[in-house]
């Protein structure tokens, strides 16, 4: 098990440029996920990790040697692809035993191994079936199960959940986790889905036309978003965008916006610009009678425990996550109030968070805590 | 929901569709085939009934024609026949029934063996050349590659027998004329092209993510290649290696102009066997018969790799 140290990489392909001077470091025994929309750069970043893709400059370090240009069979890696890359020539024994051929292990321990992998992914009973009949779920953990019989320094995982049903993404989620919290080794998970990067990581590094936007916990990156990509990608449904002229200054807290007043958490530097976006979370939005942004009612989606009330204002819509036992009506005038503390402010132009006090808060809750 | 179950399938044929596709392919398969059974029947016939006027569907059969194929045999005065022992097998018999004797085997054989050699060597050299090719042009980034892909494919786009006369006077210089290994390169360069056309495609159809497991899991380039790569193109490569046997093993044209001797393949041989009077049509036909098994129980073998290749990537998910 290593710590993975990334710096400056860059990968050109032509005069496209697929990753733009991302660094970040992953802990030793770390769950670390690559967050990002399709083409972000996300998978050219875990390929170059791999070894299957050479950067056109920056530094990759494994513990402590620099494997910037080793081939990927020298690196001690391994990988899990999207659509497994099972041999389908092999049967699931010889299938997770293939690493360890090539790396000479005697057969009496290959066989000790690929049996215990086995066991852990309880796919035992498949051992000597042919890879082309399983579900795909089982083929999942047979690509896991080569992965982990060789003991690497880290994993890679290229959206490994992308091929399986809903159902059944949602139960590897947990097993994978579960997998990780038993091996507590370094993982470099790549995924489009924020649910299966939520769940799952310990560290997320959000990504967008090859640069790292934020890289935080789960928490950090939910509540405190430092872009307002971050902020517009990550949450179901999106964080809301209120668009507003102002002049702010170090220690305001307050806003007014078409008349109304609008709490803010304490600006920590001056707002630049003077076109600012508001961000408020649709749970952060409470129905109220009186004052505040006011709208109307444009429709609703019943989610059992919760409902999403859409309304409409002179911002444009807003969503709000209220109770299901909240009794809304099309087409009825109602008040918005936000949560002050827990807005952010963005810089319309750049889409970057303004400093406030929202940034000094600690994040909430955590996984391990 | 028994009870929606419709009369006819939107997808499944009706039956009398089927019957009707069933009948016209069972017709078209009796009417190619009847020149087939012809050749095959003149084989077993004695060489006055084969040329006979109106033809006969039924005659006699006889194994002339077969020891006609493999033997050269002379005309002897009387005398001489009458001082002979009695004959030794059934060819020997035969031929003292028409007053010969047999003089010696044919050239039947080792043209036959030329022909096995040449055509599945040539096979042999096109399917290693293209595989490797192929694999190349799929996965690497090499220069001019549209253009070279198209340069090998235009090799296609004139008859081969088009440049016979400056490959003639080539492998004349050259020394190759008459030769095997001559034979071999020539029908190797003509079926190149087909094979690496035909194997890009597969290998295209083999996603890069099998290479690139085994090469993060401790292999070479090279080691993938042969234990991933290979073993997913088997499809593949057997109906290319079958397309390229039956071109080399029937090409006519440049076995009668390249050769005449040592190097000669069964095609140019077996027309030219000629009997008693002109042509020895049931030694003819006979060999003919004989030159068709070895494509037959190749086919026939592989059959199942052929079905599955002609169609693959049609029925892939």
């Amino acid at each position: 098990m290593a710590e993975i140290r990334i710096e400056n990489l860059v990968k050109q392909f032509g005069g496209f440029a697929a990753v733009r001077g991302t660094s970040f470091t992953i802990a030793d025994g770390e769950f670390f996920c690559l967050l990002g929309p399709s083409g972000c750069g996300k998978t050219t970043t875990l390929r170059m990790i791999a070894g299957l893709e050479l950067p056109t400059s920056g530094t990759i370090r494994l513990g402590a040697e620099d494997v910037t240009f080793r081939r990927a069979r020298e690196r001690d890696i391994a990988m899990v692809f999207q659509l497994f890359a099972l041999y389908p020539h092999m049967n699931v024994r010889k299938n997770m035993a293939f690493p360890l051929v090539s790396m000479g292990v005697a057969k009496a321990e290959i066989r000790r191994r690929v049996e215990e992998a086995a066991r852990i992914l309880r796919i035992d009973h498949l051992i000597d079936r042919p890879v082309s009949g399983l579900s795909s779920g089982d083929r999942q953990r047979v690509a896991l199960g080569r992965a982990i019989v060789r003991e690497p320094k880290a994993f890679l995982m290229d959206e490994p959940l992308g091929a399986l049903d809903a159902e059944f993404r949602h139960i590897m989620c947990g097993e994978l986790r579960a997998l990780h919290d038993r091996l507590k080794a370094t993982t470099v998970f790549v995924t489009h889905d924020q649910l299966e990067a939520m769940s799952m990581a310990d560290k997320i590094a959000v990504m967008n036309r090859g640069v790292v936007e934020q890289l935080g916990t789960p928490q950090e990156i939910y509540d405190r978003p430092a872009t307002m990509f971050v902020a517009d990608f990550i949450g179901s449904p999106a964080m809301n965008f209120i668009r507003f002229e102002a002049r702010l200054t170090v220690g305001s807290s307050r806003v007014s916006i078409d008349g109304a007043e609008i709490g803010l958490p304490e600006l920590r530097e001056d707002a630049e610009a003077s076109e600012l976006v508001l961000g408020v979370r649709p749970e952060q939005v409470a129905l109220t009678t009186e004052g505040g942004l006011r709208g109307e009612v444009f429709g609703t989606e019943y989610l059992g425990t919760t409902q999403i009330v859409t309304i409409a204002t002179a911002h444009g819509m807003v969503k709000a996550r209220v109770p299901a036992a909240v009794r809304v009506d099309r087409a009825e005038p109602v008040g918005l109030s936000f949560r002050a503390e827990r807005l952010s402010l963005f810089d319309a132009a750049t889409g970057r968070a303004i400093r406030t006090a929202l940034y000094e808060q600690p994040a909430r809750g955590g996984r391990h805590g | 929901m028994t009870g929606l179950a419709t009369a006819h399938s939107v997808v499944d044929p009706s039956p009398l569709t089927k019957r009707i596709a069933a009948t016209v392919v069972i017709a078209y398969a009796l009417v190619t085939l009847v020149p087939l059974l012809w050749i095959v029947m003149t084989g077993f016939k004695s060489p006055s009934d084969a040329i006979a006027y109106p033809p006969k569907i039924v005659a006699e059969p006889t194994l002339e024609g077969y020891c006609n194929l493999f033997t050269t045999r002379s005309r002897q005065a009387p005398e001489y026949m009458a001082k002979l022992p009695p004959p030794s097998g059934l060819c020997d018999r035969i031929s003292r029934d028409r007053n010969m004797v047999i003089a010696g085997p044919s050239n039947y054989i080792p043209r036959y063996v030329n022909s096995l050699v040449i055509a599945f060597g040539s096979t042999a050299l096109s399917i290693v050349l293209g595989t490797l090719a192929a694999y190349a042009f799929s996965r690497f980034k090499v220069p001019l590659k549209d253009d070279l892909l198209f340069f090998i494919l235009s090799t296609r786009m004139m008859p081969p027998i088009a440049v016979a006369i400056p490959i003639y006077l080539m492998y004349r210089e050259l020394g190759l004329s008459d030769t095997r290994l001559g034979m071999i390169l020539l029908y190797t360069s003509v079926n190149i092209s087909l094979a690496v056309w035909l194997l890009k495609g597969f290998m295209d159809e083999i996603p890069r993510e099998y290479e690139e497991a085994a090469m993060v899991d401790g292999y070479t380039r090279l080691q993938a290649f042969f234990k991933v790569v290979l073993p997913q193109a088997t499809t593949g490569i057997v109906a290319t290696a079958i397309f390229c046997l039956i071109f080399a093993w029937n090409e006519y044209a440049f076995a009668v102009l390249l050769t005449s001797g040592t190097a000669q393949t069964a095609p140019p041989f077996i027309p030219i066997i000629i009997g008693e009077g002109g042509q020895d049509w049931p030694a003819v036909a006979a060999g003919t018969t004989l030159f068709l098994i070895p494509i037959v129980v190749f086919t026939v073998l592989l059959r199942k790799h052929l079905l599955r290749g002609i169609t693959f990537g049609a029925v892939r998910k």
